[in-house]
């Protein structure tokens, strides 16, 4: 397919909290991804780094600050900002570059360093800030997920034991990745004891932000066959399309929902219109899926990927985590990184860190995380201001 | 409680008095609604309005979900101390076809609510402030 390109090595620091500088990590993923790519530095001509907004002006220029950490060699580089699909908006750039042929080799990097507590909005009295508003009428992240979720639990009898699975599945999978910061296996008592955050979520059913570096080396299909790697994974779609008016899904930082009432208008889900153009650019459809990794922000939010993907029905997700079906070893795993769960949120590291797992899920190289046999991942993520991504791989 | 006058925590959201209601815009040229209000432009991509009347929104609707807060947020939510957790709704607005967040009055827990029940608007305290008590629009279970 001519709208493809290759991934020829991926990278990452692992995720955790030490408030070091930003660009370490950074760097330290994309020397790895050099590494496994086998491509010297000189010969990648674009860099695409997915900004980081807590960082200063060297997260706002991510791409140049990485370039130049690595050695100023002349390429052209990029800086996407787009909350939590960063990465992929980068990803997406580099991909243009590439297919138009501008350049063959690019370098796709996204670092963060996170800050230790509450993630507040600036102060005074600011009812124009939505995001403030929120917050002084005492509507804080949690509630947004916690919503989600009581709703699965009202339409669908979801549990909260349900939830529960979803994170001692995945601390099952993240136990086994060295680049996870969470590597202790839970059980249910676990989760059912930790302290209750926004009725039905509980501690361990939320993430936390972390530091972390991810990065891909990309190229031309043509490149990669020259150097001998005609057979790596391609990149076969990347979506990141804004929603469609009315967002009927209330989304942070929003105290109401768009109103759905002028005619020929309708109420529409974000979340599940960002797979759509995922599944249309790649010319498959879910049964195609053998792994995906979805931005569990929550345990219950996973669910709702599940379904947003229509890896299964609407409302059946949680059958098929009790049947074992997302787990390794199920029929469609979901998160065998561990997701985040295990990881948190390093916003924009966290899209790539989802390519560079299932790059190595579809090489065969993920160990004791290995989906047998995975020849097709998809990932899903969404973020702050209609920002949210979609990207498939294949083999 | 103090003898404070009341106060709209945020001036100009809703309505005071016993039968309050939410004041959002309406589009003049295709009847969407926004709250907050929305008076420069139409987010309706089918539409390119810049003109909106101010109009209150309907103060029942049925709740989409729910939740509370069982951890003191960070500013610029004042709490009162010790800190007593409170319940959230998510209460969709039939004639707007949109929904609302809010807190729930005090005394109602999320095992009282149910997603389809119906609820209605009313004024409670926010906080109290050193000049007034600031209230704001929360939904209460219809009786």
């Amino acid at each position: 397919m001519s709208n493809e390109i290759a991934i020829l090595g991926a990278g990452m620091h692992p995720w955790g909290k030490w408030g070091r500088n930003f660009v370490e990590y950074g760097v330290a993923a994309a020397r790895e991804a050099l590494a496994d790519a086998g491509v010297p530095w000189r010969d990648v001509r674009f860099v695409s780094g997915g900004a980081t907004v807590r960082c200063g002006y060297p997260g706002y220029v991510a791409g140049a600050t990485f370039a130049q950490a690595l050695g100023w060699q002349g390429a052209e580089v990029n800086t996407s900002y787009a909350a939590c699909a960063s990465g992929s908006q980068a990803l997406a750039a580099a991909r243009n570059k590439i297919l138009a042929g501008e350049c063959e080799v690019a370098l796709v990097i996204g670092a963060d360093t996170t800050p230790k507590g509450f993630l507040a909005p600036a102060g005074g009295y600011r009812p124009e800030d939505p995001d403030w508003v929120r917050f002084y009428l005492g509507i804080t992240n949690p509630t947004y997920f916690a919503l989600y979720a009581r709703r699965r639990m009202d339409l669908y009898g979801d549990t909260q034991a349900d939830f529960a699975k979803v994170k001692v599945k995945n601390a099952a999978a993240g136990s086994k990745n060295p680049r996870a910061r969470y590597t202790k296996c839970f059980t249910e008592e676990d989760v059912a004891a930790s302290a209750m955050v926004a009725d039905p979520l509980r501690l361990m059913d939320i993430c936390a932000t972390s530091d972390g570096g991810a990065a891909l080396i990309v190229s031309s299909v043509d490149y990669a066959k020259r150097i001998g790697k005609g057979d790596a994974p391609r990149i076969a779609a990347i979506s990141t399309v804004t929603p469609s008016f009315a967002s009927g899904v209330v989304e942070m930082p929003d105290i109401a929902t768009d109103s759905a009432a002028a005619e020929g208008i309708e109420a529409q889900s974000f979340r599940a219109a960002l797979p759509i153009k995922a599944y249309e650019e790649a010319g498959i459809g879910p049964e195609d899926v053998d792994v995906a990794e979805v931005y569990d922000l929550s345990t219950a939010l996973e669910l709702d990927w599940i379904e947003d993907l229509r890896l299964c029905e609407r409302g059946d997700a949680a059958k098929l985590l009790r049947g074992g079906d997302t787990r390794i070893g199920g029929r469609i795993p979901v998160n065998p990184s561990g997701g985040l769960a295990c990881f948190g949120e390093a916003v924009p590291a966290q899209a790539l860190a989802q390519v560079c797992e299932l790059t190595w899920q579809l090489r065969g190289q993920s160990g004791e995380r290995q989906v047998e046999g995975a020849r097709v991942g998809i990932t899903a993520n969404q973020g702050l201001f209609g920002h949210g991504s979609s990207v498939i791989i294949k083999r | 409680m103090s003898d404070k006058p009341l106060a709209a925590a945020i001036d100009g959201w809703h309505t005071l008095g016993e039968q309050p209601h939410l004041i959002g815009t309406r589009c003049c040229g295709c009847g969407t609604y926004f709250f907050p209000k929305q008076t420069h432009y139409c987010k309706n991509p089918d539409c390119d309005s810049n003109e909106f009347e101010e109009v209150e929104l309907s103060r029942t609707g049925t709740v989409w979900s729910y939740t509370n807060a069982c951890y003191k947020p960070p500013a610029p939510f004042v709490a009162a101390e010790p800190f007593e957790p409170y319940t959230i709704a998510a209460v969709q607005l039939e004639k707007e076809q949109m929904t609302v967040l809010g807190q729930v009055v005090a005394g109602v827990s999320t095992a009282d609510l149910k997603v389809g029940m119906p609820m209605e608007l009313v004024l409670e305290t926010l906080h109290e402030a050193e000049d007034d008590i600031k209230v704001t629009w929360k939904w209460k279970p219809v009786a």
